[in-house]
């Protein structure tokens, strides 16, 4: 494996959430401060993203994957835990290396939409940031060519404004914001989510020619394990804020070890799934503010027993460079349960 | 075989303003068997919506449909009035939108929406009504229902208000559920949750489903057949597997290939190339002619419906693979 260009230790990022109406109330009658409640958006996560890498980080809405890439990205700060930038502490970079950092990690969003000024032409969209930080080599003009037809826009309408494209230009526009301050890393939050499936292939075969051609690493972050599969080296689980289990992609999809990670692979549709029995797995998405104790999936979890509301599992090797935090794996009893079950 | 619970000819649905005359669904044809799902797909803006909103008489100005005939149960609603339409809604036709609140109140309670909805077709007491109700509610998966029932839709997470809007559209025992993107904004674990539920339902009540979606996986599992739209028209119709294993339309067969399972890992995608076109001004004749390899003069021409072989119909002059019927 190349050396990674981010690593997060431990990373965590707090919310505290006002009170509700309810729990204001009572504050006043009982004279008390109660404590602001605190969502852990991202709770102690260990993630490494290789140097020409793609990882794909998957799970439910809310589960914290935005969270997560805007750390990587640097557009917020994490409450506890390290970023590290090619093997560097991205707050103990000086100023000069922290503004290359800044540059160099690009997000692309779901909504190309809300990202773009819809009073700005595309050319000043794409050429605002090489002009200011004085990329380009050679004339800007030229320099802003090469983006857009990088992007798969034609030259010819940078003096358009967002609206007059559609949502898969307009997608293209991003990325083509993005290329131009020289990435290293882009980082994707539901880049194709909003996309008709035609158009969304269109894009994602734009990330896989870009990352041949300019050698970029993604954090590739989707709830659609469909595309995730396609794009990934290795693919990251997360539930509740944790990474519940990380692998090489074909591991993940051949040997799923983590409980949730084997229900959400089952009931993702597939085209050669026919006339099938979606046999759901059972419960809701419990609160961010309120996980359950212990493995946050317990309470959904077909193979949970006692140990698994009282102690968080850790993430563990099951496998060379394969990471689960699931109870079963220390437990012969239960895994020999689980192997007949799935038999 | 007995009458079918839904059969659709020639529909057409047009949009009237200044720049022009929409023609959002044009001249659409299905048939769907009582206890059978169809899934209609087709990207946005193809017409899968508004084809639901007119089989439910749901379509406002400045749309209207301009033409055909929607059978339930063999007799033409197409023509009814608003009176008549809001009696069968509900009753022998019901809909779940894309947004459970669309359906629901926000300032009522549970109960006392579903009880109206009961009572609306029903000359029931309070008491009936909200039994009904209730065993409703249990019906589509929600625990503790009696406790439920007194709820307020914003109590609920997105997935439970989806499954009371299909509790009460289920209240009735309709002939016909149209479903427009119903899990689209759900998560993986809780769409397939109710998939369960709405396939469970159908073969236990003889509900005949119209299951819109853009997504083609959700549909590979769910329907019996499929309809795929493109700019108002049905392209191509069929068995599941008919369409899917042997599709004959090139949009269909990009839709296929634009599909990430479909292709190893880390291989272009084959998609399909160009953009969905402009409604106000679709290319005469064939609409995907601009975006379609096989496309010639011919494809200038309205290419009408062909039947290639029992159920397998499609609207191409050169489709992807001849069969032999
Ligand atoms: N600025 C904020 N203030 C308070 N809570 C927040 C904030 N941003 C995120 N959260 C909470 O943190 C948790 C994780 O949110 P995040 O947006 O990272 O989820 P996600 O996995 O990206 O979900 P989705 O798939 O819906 O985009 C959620 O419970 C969310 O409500
Ligand atoms: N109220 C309306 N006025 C004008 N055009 C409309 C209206 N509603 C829908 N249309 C047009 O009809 C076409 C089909 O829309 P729709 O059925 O919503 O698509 P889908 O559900 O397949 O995404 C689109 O071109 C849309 O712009
Ligand atoms: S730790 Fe327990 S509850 Fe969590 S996934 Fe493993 S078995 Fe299930
Ligand atoms: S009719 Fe012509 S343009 Fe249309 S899909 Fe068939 S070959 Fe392509
Ligand atoms: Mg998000
Ligand atoms: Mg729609």
């Amino acid at each position: 494996m190349s050396a990674p260009i981010i690593e997060l230790r431990s990373v965590s990022k707090r919310y505290e959430v006002p009170q509700d109406a309810a729990a204001r109330l009572v504050r006043r009658i009982r004279g008390r401060a109660a404590p602001n409640k605190v969502v852990r958006a991202v709770d102690s996560v260990d993630l490494v993203i290789p140097k020409g890498g793609v990882l794909g980080l998957v799970g439910e809405s809310g589960c914290g994957k935005s969270t997560l890439g805007r750390m990587v990205a640097g557009i917020i700060q994490p409450s506890a835990g390290q970023v590290l930038y090619n093997g560097k502490d991205r707050n103990a970079l000086s100023p000069a290396e922290a503004k290359t950092a800044r540059l160099r990690v690009q997000m692309i969003f779901q909504d190309p939409y809300a990202s773009l000024n819809p009073r700005l032409r595309v050319s000043e969209i794409v050429g605002e940031a090489p002009r200011v930080h004085g990329l380009a080599t050679g004339k800007l003009d030229e320099y802003l060519d090469e983006q857009l037809r990088r992007a798969g826009l034609d030259p010819a309408y940078k003096r358009r404004y967002p609206h007059q494209f559609s949502g898969g230009q307009r997608q293209r526009i991003g990325i083509a914001r993005a290329l131009a301050v020289q990435p290293d890393l882009l980082v994707c939050d539901e880049a194709v989510a909003a996309l008709d499936v035609s158009i969304q292939a269109q894009i994602l075969n734009l990330f896989m020619d870009l990352r041949r051609d300019l050698g970029l690493t993604y954090l590739f972050i989707s709830h659609d394990l469909g595309v995730v599969e396609h794009l990934s080296d290795r693919v990251a689980i997360m539930y509740l804020g944790r990474v519940v289990e990380q692998a090489d992609t074909e591991e993940v999809f051949a040997r799923p070890n983590h409980p949730y990670t084997t229900a959400l692979l089952a009931e993702v549709p597939r085209l050669d799934a026919r006339n099938r029995r979606f046999t759901a797995i059972k419960g809701e998405i419990p609160s961010p503010l309120s996980p359950p104790a212990g493995c946050h999936f317990h309470p959904r979890c077909p193979h949970a027993f006692a140990r698994c509301s009282a102690e968080v599992p850790v993430l563990k090797e099951v496998a060379p460079g394969h990471l689960s935090a699931c109870h079963l794996n220390d437990t012969s009893q239960a895994s020999l349960a689980r192997a007949m079950a799935q038999a | 075989m007995s009458v079918p619970a839904l059969e659709v000819r020639g529909l057409s649905t047009h949009f009237s303003s200044r720049a022009g005359v929409v023609r959002a669904v044009d001249d659409v044809s299905f048939t769907v068997q009582r206890g059978e799902v169809m899934g209609l797909v087709g990207e946005s803006g193809s017409g899968k919506s508004v084809t639901g909103f007119s089989l439910l008489g749901l379509v406002d100005e400045p749309g209207r449909v301009v033409a055909g005939q929607i059978l339930l149960e063999g007799r033409d609603i197409a023509k009814l009035s608003d009176g008549e339409m809001r009696r069968l809604r509900g009753r022998h036709i019901a809909m779940v939108f894309q947004d459970p609140m669309m359906t629901l109140n926000p300032v009522l309670r549970v109960d006392t929406q579903m009880i109206e909805a009961v009572q609306a077709h029903e000359p029931v007491s309070r008491a009936v009504a909200r039994a009904r109700a209730r065993d409703a509610l249990g019906l589509v998966g929600i625990s503790s229902p009696e406790e439920r029932l007194s709820a307020y839709p914003h109590q609920f997470s997105g997935g439970m208000r989806q499954r009371v809007a299909i509790a009460i559209a289920l209240l009735h025992r309709p002939a016909l559920i149209v479903a427009d993107e119903p899990t689209t904004a759900l998560d993986v674990t809780i769409q397939a949750q109710i998939l369960s539920e709405m396939q469970d339902l159908c073969t236990r009540f003889g509900t005949a489903l119209v299951w819109i979606t853009h997504d083609l996986s959700v549909i590979a599992g769910l329907a019996d057949h499929i309809a795929v739209m493109y700019a108002g028209r049905i392209v191509e119709k069929g068995t599941v597997d008919q369409v899917l294993d042997n599709p004959l339309h090139p949009y269909t067969q990009g839709l296929i290939g634009s599909v990430p399972s479909r292709t190893p890992r880390g291989e272009r995608l084959r998609g399909i190339p160009g953009m969905t076109p402009n409604v106000l001004n679709l290319p005469v004749g064939c609409a995907f002619r601009t975006r379609c390899g096989r496309a010639d003069a011919q494809c200038e021409e309205d290419p009408p419906e062909f039947a290639a072989e029992p159920g397998h119909a499609h609207r191409c002059f050169h489709p992807v693979a001849e069969l032999v019927a």
